[in-house]
């Protein structure tokens, strides 16, 4: 039987988007997902620092919640994002690779309730939180 | 007392563009999702060009909500940016070439930003609007839309606030 976290793990390899950010899941389960995304380049946001854009960390918190309410157990599959809030704690030390954890923390038939934390190899205070819904749909 | 003649068209406009070429084009990761600017007089808009790799479900098809939100930020820090450097550029004080050269320049941080998804983005070109609500000395809260086909319907929008670049003598 396939369950429902093989199916968001295939789901989320296939995006482009993700591919195109080097996004490589790393754990699923039960409305718990880690995304992570390794330094680069091109995701810079300020050259003269070598800081990644404010957007490539909310595009992988995006991404992360989207698994997360996929891979909970009341999930009937598919969901898109409502509303997603992200707070930009400090900059991203440039050259670390980005890790995403988001958590379901409550789904009901219509709506999936989200958050999310970012961080580098600095494991005390996060580059990012987030916090959304989700709607919550069939496959 | 006759009125100073007023610059040439083409000056006051070559100055202004690379003002904002200037802005636009150091940013490698807006290279990456190749965003361009639109400015008519002091109004910009933001083009997101369509590419494959911008799709977040390839089922539908539809563009990534992450792309979208990055979309929407980086209109809202340009804007912002655009409006704060602007005067400066304009009255000699700095010189858009050397925006990113000189350390001391700094630009607004995003504080925190909040999308709201309005409908899904169809896999082609996209627009955004920025609205500056409030800029202050110290913090600016921003308005974002965007739209594709039609403006009277945005697929997304958002708000957003920024910490303004500080003077350098008010950082100690």
């Amino acid at each position: 039987m396939v369950d429902n976290a093989t199916i968001a793990r295939q789901f989320i390899e296939a995006i482009p988007h993700a591919k195109a950010l080097g996004m490589h899941l790393t754990k699923i389960d039960s409305g718990e997902a880690e995304i992570t995304m390794p330094y680069s380049e091109q995701l810079v946001g300020d050259p003269r620092t070598g800081v990644i854009h404010g957007g490539a960390v909310f595009a992988v918190l995006d991404t992360c919640c989207g698994a997360a309410v996929m891979s909970h157990p009341a999930a009937p599959g598919g969901t898109a994002t409502i509303d997603l809030r992200i707070d930009y704690m400090r900059a991203a030390t440039p050259g670390q690779s980005i890790t995403t954890r988001a958590t379901c923390y409550h789904i009901t038939r219509n709506v999936a309730f989200v958050r999310a934390t970012a961080m580098d190899d600095d494991q005390d205070l996060p580059v990012a939180t987030a916090s959304g819904s989700f709607t919550v749909e069939g496959l | 007392m006759a009125r100073t003649r007023p610059e040439p068209m083409q000056v006051v406009k070559q100055r202004r563009d690379a003002a904002l070429n200037a802005i636009v084009d150091g940013v490698p990761y807006i290279r990456f999702l190749n965003i361009g600017f639109d400015r008519r007089g002091d109004e910009l808009t933001g083009v997101l060009n369509f590419d494959e790799k911008l799709i977040g479900n390839p089922f539908l098809p539809a563009l990534h909500g992450g792309v979208t939100a990055a979309f929407l930020e980086v209109t809202a820090v340009i804007t912002l940016s655009w409006e704060f450097f602007f005067p400066r550029i304009e009255s000699g004080e700095l010189d858009a070439e050397d925006i990113f050269k000189d350390d001391t320049v700094r630009f607004p941080k995003t504080v925190d930003f909040t999308v709201d998804y309005l409908r899904s983005g169809l896999p082609r070109d996209a627009y955004a609007r920025a609205f500056v609500s409030r800029s202050g000395r110290r913090y600016a809260s921003v308005r974002v839309e965007a739209w594709q086909d039609n403006h009277a319907r945005p697929y997304a929008q958002a708000t957003g606030h920024f910490l303004m670049p500080q003077p350098p003598t008010a950082k100690e």
